[in-house]
Formats: C-alpha cells, structure tokens, sequence
C-alpha cells in the first residue's frame, strides 16, 4: 500500500535552543473501554521504531468501561523509564477530567481536546490546540459502529503531526497490532492521515515539544513483564499450569496460552504439546493442580496476585513441608484487601516471606525488568526443582501489564536442573550406594535436600507416603518430639544451601560513594534516574537491587560498607527494611525507610527529595 | 529330593503375579470395627482382582479420619495426604504427570460435602479420570463427634444438641455436576463394595462411590443408615453388581434374559446388574434423581449403581498429551529449540 504522509503543520518557529527535542512526557486521558489503548500503544511502538527511548504506563480503572482512564507516555533521550510527576503534554477526550488534568501541565506546555468538551480552558500559560474530532471522523471512512474507537486516532493523526513522529512508523505499529489484518489498518490510518491533514491546515505549532529519530532502540524489543514471564516459563520447560484470572496477573497465563502452540509442540510426538493449561476455578484449586503436578514430577506453576496470593497459603505451608516444587508467579497490584486492582505495589513482600502458619521459609525472586522476567520465568523452575521447594516470584502490575523497551531475550545459558530425581535404575543404584537405606526425606549429601522419586516409577521400592502431618526421614508419620525438630531443622539447612543457587544482587557503584540505596523489582528504573540527579547535586550513590531471598551475604557487606542506606519500595511500612533489619540486625540502624503506597509508580523525583530531606536531618 | 519337599507352597498370585500381600497397608489406627477399615480391606481385595500393579496407582486424600486410611492399603503406591478439602485439585495436577496411572482418592462426608464441595464439584464436572470413595459416616470423628454435612436431620450427638439442617445427599451433587459414574454401597456389603470399587477402577472419567461407613464411636445409633444396625436394616440394593473383567469369558446362560442389565466401560470390561426387585436403568439420570429424592422422603438406604455414562471423554480425552507420560519427557521435548529464540525476539514489538 502507498503510503500518504502528511507534510507537516506550519511552525511558528521556535528556534532550535528552545525546542525541547525527545525528552518530555505525554498523558492522554481518555474514557475506559474507548479503544484508546490501541492508539496509544501505536504511538508508543511508532516511537519505539523511531530508535527513541520511549515508556508508557496505563493509569486505568478497575472497570470495563466508562470510567476515566490515563496513559502516560515518556520519551526520555536519555533512556529513564520512571514515571513523571508532570505532564508536558496532555491529550484529554474525557469532559469528566477536563478541569483536574489541565493543572498537571507544566508552564509551557500542552493541551490538546477534544472541541466536543465545552468546558474553560483555564491555564493561560500553555499551548491549546482544540480538536474537531467529529468533523474529522465524519469525513473519514470508518463504520459507523466503530467511530467511537476511532476518535481516538484524531488525536494519533494530529499529535503525530505536530511532534514530527513518522508517519511510517505509525503505519507499522498499526499493522502490527492488527495482526496484518488489511480493512482494519487501512481505517485506521485512513483516520490518522486525515487528523493529520486537518491539522496541517488548520494549526499553526506553537510549542517548543519535537521528537528526533535516534538509534537507541536498535536491538531492542518491546514487551511487558508478564508476557515476558510466560514465554520464560514455556523455556523453561513449564509443563503444568492452573491459574484464575486476576488483575494484574492474568495476562501471565493468557501470554502462555497463546504461545503454547507455537513454543511447545512435541517434536517427538505429532500433534501432541508437552505443556497443560488449566483455568482453576479458584487459586485454592490452582496452587493445589500445581502442587500435585510439582510433587507428580511436572514443572508446575501457577500466577496471581494478593488476594490469590492469601488463598494460597494453606497450599504453600503443604508444599513447604513435604519439599514439593512449585513456582508462583505473584503480580503484586494495591492491597490490604481488594485493595486497588488496577493500580501497581511492592506490597506482598513481607506476606511471601513469611507466608503460612508455623515455620516456614520461601525462596522469593523479584525481577526488576522484562528481561529478567524472562529470565525468571525459566530459572525459577531449576529453583523449584533443585531444592525441592515454593519458589515465589514478586513481579507487579507497572511492570508486569505496561509495555516496556528491553533488551532481547536470552535463550537460558544452563540446562534444565531438575534435581535429585530418582527413577528406576537411580533408585537401585543409590540403595546399593547406601546400603538400602534411602528415604525420601533423608539427608543422604549433607546439603539438606533428599531424593525424591515420582508417581509412575514401577521400581517397587519407590513409592512412598507425602503429608502434611508429622513424619520422618522415610515419609511414616511420627509424632516424636526429636523427629519433628530434626526434620525442621533439617529445612533449613536446605534454605541455607539455596543461597548457593538463587541469583546474587545486583550492584552499580558510584565512586565515593557512602550513600547506599536498596531495592527490588521495577523500583529500579525511578531509582536509576534519582541517582542520576542526585549525583549532578554531589551526592554520588551505590545503588543494590535485592534479586532474590534467602539474602545473599554480599547484602549485609553492601549495608556495612555505606554510611546510610535508603531501602526504596512501593508499600506504607517497609516491609523490605523490615526483613533486612531481622536478617542483618547488627546493621539495622544503617537502614532507613523510603517507602510510600499510593498506586502508582514511584518517580525520580520523589525518591531523591526523600533522600535529600533525610540526608539533611 | 528332600529339599523339594521343603520349598513352601508358592502364595496365590493374581493374573499379574502380585499377592495378596503387594497390596497391603499398615496396620489401621482407626478404631475397632470402623466402617473405614473394611472398606480399606475391599480396596486390597479389589486391586487384588483387578490386578493392577501397585505402582500404577496414586492414592489421594484430603483430612479426617478418612483421609488417613490409604496408609492402611497398597504401601507400594504412591500418595499424597493433603489438605483439608483440596484433595481434588491435588489429585488433578498429580495425575496429569502420567496419564497411565490410576487414581484413587478416599475422602470423607466434611471432606467432601463440606470444606471441600467447590473442589469436589469442578473435579466432578472435569470428569477427571480417577476414583472417588467418600467414606460417608455422617459425623466429623477425628474432631470427635460435630455433625457432619450428611448427617441426617433430627440426629442428636451428645455435645450437640440435635442437627436441625437438611443432609447432603453426595450422590445426588455429583448428579447435578455431571458425575459419568455415581454409586453408593454400605461398608456392611462388603461384596457390594467390592463390585462396584472395580468397575470404578475401569471407569474412564470420575467415578463417584459414596459409601456409607459406620462411625463406632460416635455416631452408631440403630436408628440411623450410618450405623451397622440400622444400614443393614434400612439398605436395598438396586440390582446386584457383577463386574466382569475384559478378558474373562462370559456366560450368558448363568442369567435369565431381562433379569440382567450390561454396561460395557471404556476397557472393555462388563458391569452386570442383576435385577432384585424392580427395573432401574443405569442410564437415566433424570431417575437415578428422582429414585434419591425418594429415599431420602422414605429414609431409605438404597445401594447401587445410580448412574453411568461410560463414553464421555475424560479430562485427558480433552488435552493434546503425548504417549508417554510428561514427567518422563526430557529436556529436549520440553525447551524450545535455540534457533526459536531470535524468531521469539522478533515478534516482540
């Protein structure tokens, strides 16, 4: 198809010192169930394609349609992905938000709306270019049952104008959305390039905001955390899943369903997918399926979120103790209770830790990225496997459901780790080895994990016994005070052996620096940005984001080492400075808290005043 | 030779070459005479006379008194005691790992009716292929003597007071979720319990066996169906169940014609239903409701084959599952090839 590209709208000119090219922040507002996350996304990606560092983040309601929604889109040169408190541009199609929203743009700014909004304009200080949306859309060719989403691609079609973003690269982000689908692309874009003419006729710029091709995006892919998550688990040889939908975690599992045909035919067996799916009917029977897959031999998994994650903690204890393999993925969105559905939060994390009446301890991953999303996906299974335990992974809803730049995905550099798995032949050789003395839950290699057989061994020594009740070395239910400390103990052995396994920290320096910042998860990104501005006021940082728990020692040295640490997350009390404080006690007045739960991502800028106004104290 | 004389008469085996013994629990720690034990002892008995390796079946359950009864049979399974209530969706994932084993789960009235209906009913309505044995006694026992959701109205336990709510009726939930097997028999019918934990065993999808099991120290009024007393008066079989095993002969002459009903199972095997008293039809679902309705107005303990439907497809019928069993599949047929991965990248946009 030839493609039209509009010539772009007449400029008043500002000379290029005052333009403000590639760094500036975006908000649309528009109502839930409009259809506007099509334009946006098509936006993002056309950025993308560009070579510009470019992030967006819905701000959505928990609701289907009607209510107000946002979208934010940063383009960042330099490649900060955190959310901004300000906006420089706003894009409002929604008369309910109107007045609110026009207070968040900075002096200077931008206002683009709908003229279907009759309500004052009330900042004299920014640009306003209103939009005839129904005007355009009636001269455009779209079905008249489908102008509603439409309306949404005026404002593609005039920004894209008015910004200078490549009409090609629109063009591609729609073909890639609609799957190729032709009638589809062409109406849209059909829209987009008439939005476009209009403006070019009837604009005149007078805003300093442009965007510029770069090349930082070559490589790179697009994709949000919990697709990424479920395609790490399908390599990672995932072969059991049950899930009930939630927010933010359901597109987790729908991810697999949908790459499961691709990614995980037999190639053995014609026809035939090594991998199962089952939607639960609720996350008490999901984590059940997939600890009864994980005890039955099967990389099993299971996804959710707080309230799932709080119907699972009977399950986890069972797990804990009888040394089943489970992962579950925790996309961790606003609690106590129901909480926020829609909104993101670092809040689980003291509930995962310690989740389950009496004793019990869990291997917790927290990815900070897509990449390691991904990554996870598939090493959380070796985890599982090798020590023969819950692995819980902490992502969340920012990172999890929002579309993000990464770096490609790697193809895992180890092989599977299954474990200490016994079948036939390897049952008969280490009864031999022991002299018949093998249980399935005795210590034979001093590392606290045992040997486990699976259900189909025909060996006849094979079978045994699993519960949640008392038991010894061999699984027979025992009561004996000795026995009961002697197996506990014995867990924890293993917990210790899993810091031999689970991912080291990840650490960036400054030089002399004595300020140290922790974290986990997507808190990195804001925190990346703080540091940056902290360093141009004198105040050099080392930053060590926390990937996995049980804490790896190299934690306490980072604390040791620095004058102050500021333990940063999403949550009201703290709840990563509380586990820190338990594990590292000897260093707990170094820790200081920078933690808040509002909903919404933290920014840059709200993490360095926090740790300049402590640093002044 | 002297030393011939010696060697001890070989133990009797079953067509596989398994004893008695290879399908034998610990001793029970139930109390004496729980209805519980004898149904453990027709679960040997029956994998017995089926002959299935030990090996091939996984046993499950949930909490109660119940639920510890499967250490008291076949030791050389595997099994999981889980939680209260969740036996289900244990049961369902474990048995996904290899298709080709049997499940056998042993559940109790709160297990089932109770805590754990939601699970019981979606394991029901996915016509998971395995085995369901309630171990109906109408009382929770390991708790020491609370009502249970099946205990029958105006029932009094000592601590209690009188039960003042309707029963659960097990066989009647699993009708209405779709059940393709549902039976109820009475611990005191041992052949009974017997007949029918084979055909289950044969039955390709849930098989439902609600079995009334006499609690002795709790609840063992005369007056109740879930005492022996009062079981044995009150029970009326359906039909007398037969099962017969795919390979073996049959008979036709051993049965007066229209004295009979024949149902052939998924195997091959036969379930023969011997006419006692009047008609029933194996194959109405809508009666096998009405005929429980009526018992229950009547107070009666009517035993037997309610309802099958042998040819709806399974869980497993539903998933693309390869032959041989997922948790025997290595590496290679579980990680996508290396090649999969830039291919992967590029869809990422």
């Amino acid at each position: 198809m030839e493609l039209e590209k509009p010539a772009g709208v007449n400029d008043a000119g500002y000379s290029p010192k005052e333009q403000i090219i590639n760094d500036f922040c975006i908000t649309f507002s528009t109502v839930n169930g409009s259809g506007s996350a099509t334009a946006n996304t098509t936006l993002l990606r056309a950025l993308f394609k560009m070579g510009i560092p470019v992030s967006g983040k819905n701000i959505f309601p928990s609701n289907i349609q009607g209510l107000p929604t946002w979208f934010t889109l940063r383009i960042s040169k330099e490649g900060y992905f955190g959310r901004l408190e300000k906006d420089d541009i706003v894009v409002s199609m929604n008369p309910a938000t109107f007045s609110k929203e026009q207070e968040y743009i900075v002096p200077g700014g931008v206002l683009l709306y709908s003229d279907a909004i009759k309500l004052p304009v009330t900042r004299q200080d920014i640009s306003v270019y209103p939009m005839p949306v129904n005007e355009i859309l009636s001269a455009a060719e779209v079905p008249q049952k489908l102008k509603d989403y439409a309306a949404n691609m005026v404002y593609v079609g005039i920004l894209s104008e008015l910004l200078r973003i490549d009409f090609e690269n629109i063009y591609q982000a729609l073909d890639f959305h609609f799957k190729g689908k032709e009638a589809a692309i062409r109406s849209n874009y059909g829209v987009i390039t008439l939005a476009a003419k209009w403006a070019q006729q009837n604009l005149k710029k007078n805003d300093p905001y442009y965007v510029k091709p770069m090349n930082a995006t070559i490589g790179k892919i697009m994709a949000d955390g919990n697709t990424a998550a479920g395609l790490g688990a399908l390599y990672g040889g995932a072969q059991f899943v049950a899930w009930y939908p939630i927010t933010p975690a359901s597109s987790l599992a729908e991810a697999m369903h949908e790459y499961l045909p691709i990614l995980r035919k037999d190639p053995v067996e014609e026809g035939k997918e090594t991998c199962v799916i089952v939607q639960a009917e609720d996350e008490i029977a999901a984590i059940g399926m997939a600890v009864g897959a994980g005890w039955g031999g099967l990389r099993a998994m299971t996804s959710t979120s707080g309230p799932g994650l709080s119907l699972m903690t009977e399950y986890l204890g069972l797990a804990y103790y009888t040394e089943t393999p489970v992962v579950v993925w925790d996309v961790q969105r606003v609690g106590p209770s129901t909480g926020l559905p829609t909104r993101t939060a670092q809040g689980d994390i003291t509930f995962a830790n310690f989740i389950g009446h009496g004793d019990t301890q869990y291997i917790l991953l927290f990815p900070g990225s897509v990449k390691e999303c991904f990554e996870f996906g598939w090493r959380a299974f070796d985890l599982a496997e090798r020590l023969q335990t819950p692995v819980i992974v902490l992502s969340d809803l920012d990172l999890g459901m929002n579309q993000w730049v990464s770096e490609p995905f790697d193809y895992p550099d180890q092989p599977m780790d299954r474990g200490k798995i016994l079948w036939e032949e390897d049952l008969d050789e280490i009864l031999e080895k022991t002299s018949d003395k093998w249980g399935r839950y005795l210590d034979i290699d001093g590392d606290g994990i045992p040997y486990r057989t699976l259900p189909g061994n025909q060996n006849p020594r094979s079978a045994y016994f699993s519960r949640g009740t008392g038991h010894d070395e061999y699984g027979a239910y025992r009561e004996d005070p000795e026995v009961w400390e002697r197996i506990l103990t014995r867990l924890k052995v293993k917990f210790e052996t899993a810091k031999r396994y689970t991912p080291k920290p990840s650490i960036k320096k400054m030089a002399n620096a004595r300020i140290g910042i922790l974290s986990v998860g997507s808190t990195d990104f804001p925190i990346l940005e703080a540091r940056d501005h902290l360093a141009r006021q004198g105040l050099a940082t080392d930053h060590l984001r926390i990937r996995a728990i049980p804490f790896d020692a190299e934690i306490g040295e980072f604390i040791r080492n620095h004058d102050a640490n500021y333990v940063v997350e999403i949550n009201r009390d703290g709840q990563l400075k509380q586990l820190l404080t338990i594990e590292f006690p000897e260093h707990a007045t170094k820790l200081r808290m920078v933690a808040r739960i509002d909903g919404l991502p933290l920014s840059a800028k709200w993490i360095e005043d926090q740790i300049l106004s402590q640093e002044a104290k | 030779m002297a030393t011939q004389i010696l060697v001890p008469a070989a133990p009797q085996t079953n067509a596989s070459g398994f004893t008695r013994n290879d399908y034998k629990g610990l001793p029970s720690t139930l109390c004496q005479g729980c209805g519980h034990n004898s149904i453990a002892n027709q679960i040997i008995a029956a994998c017995y006379e089926l002959g299935i390796a030990p090996e091939k079946i996984i046993k499950f359950s949930g909490i109660g008194c119940s639920s510890k009864s499967p250490t008291y049979f076949l030791s050389r399974s595997f099994g999981f005691n889980g939680l209260h209530g969740r036996m289900p969706s244990l049961a369902l994932g474990a048995l996904f790992a290899d298709h080709t084993l049997h499940g056998l789960g042993v559940s109790g009235d709160g297990d089932t009716a109770s805590i754990g209906m939601g699970q019981f009913k979606h394991l029901v309505r996915r016509n998971m292929p395995m085995v369901y044995i309630v171990e109906n006694n109408g009382v929770y026992g390991l708790t020491k003597g609370q009502f249970a959701p099946t205990a029958e109205k105006g029932l009094e336990l000592k601590k209690h007071g009188k039960n003042v709510f309707q029963p659960v009726d097990i066989c009647m939930e699993a009708l209405a979720s779709n059940a393709t097997f549902v039976a109820r028999s009475f611990a005191g019918d041992p052949k009974q319990v017997k007949e029918l934990i084979k055909a289950a065993f044969s039955h390709n999808g849930i098989a439902v066996l609600d079995i009334i099991s006499p609690c002795v120290t709790f609840h063992n009024h005369e007056d109740s169906v879930h005492s022996y007393v009062g079981g044995k008066a009150m029970e009326i079989p359906l039909h007398e169940v037969i099962y017969v095993p795919a390979r073996e002969e049959i008979f036709v002459d051993d049965f007066l014609e229209g004295q009979t009903k024949e149902v052939t199972l998924h195997d091959g095997s036969i379930i023969r239903l011997k006419k006692l008293d009047k008609d029933y039809d194996p194959t109405d679902r809508h009666r096998a409701l009405r005929m429980l309705d009526e018992a229950e107005k009547n107070n009666l303990l009517i035993t037997g084959l309610f309802y099958i439907e042998p040819y709806r497809p399974s869980m497993f019928d539903l998933f693309p599952l390869p032959e041989t069993p997922l948790n025997r599949l290595p590496e290679e047929r579980l990680r996508p090839a290396r090649e999969s991965i830039d291919q992967l990248n590029k869809m990422m946009f």
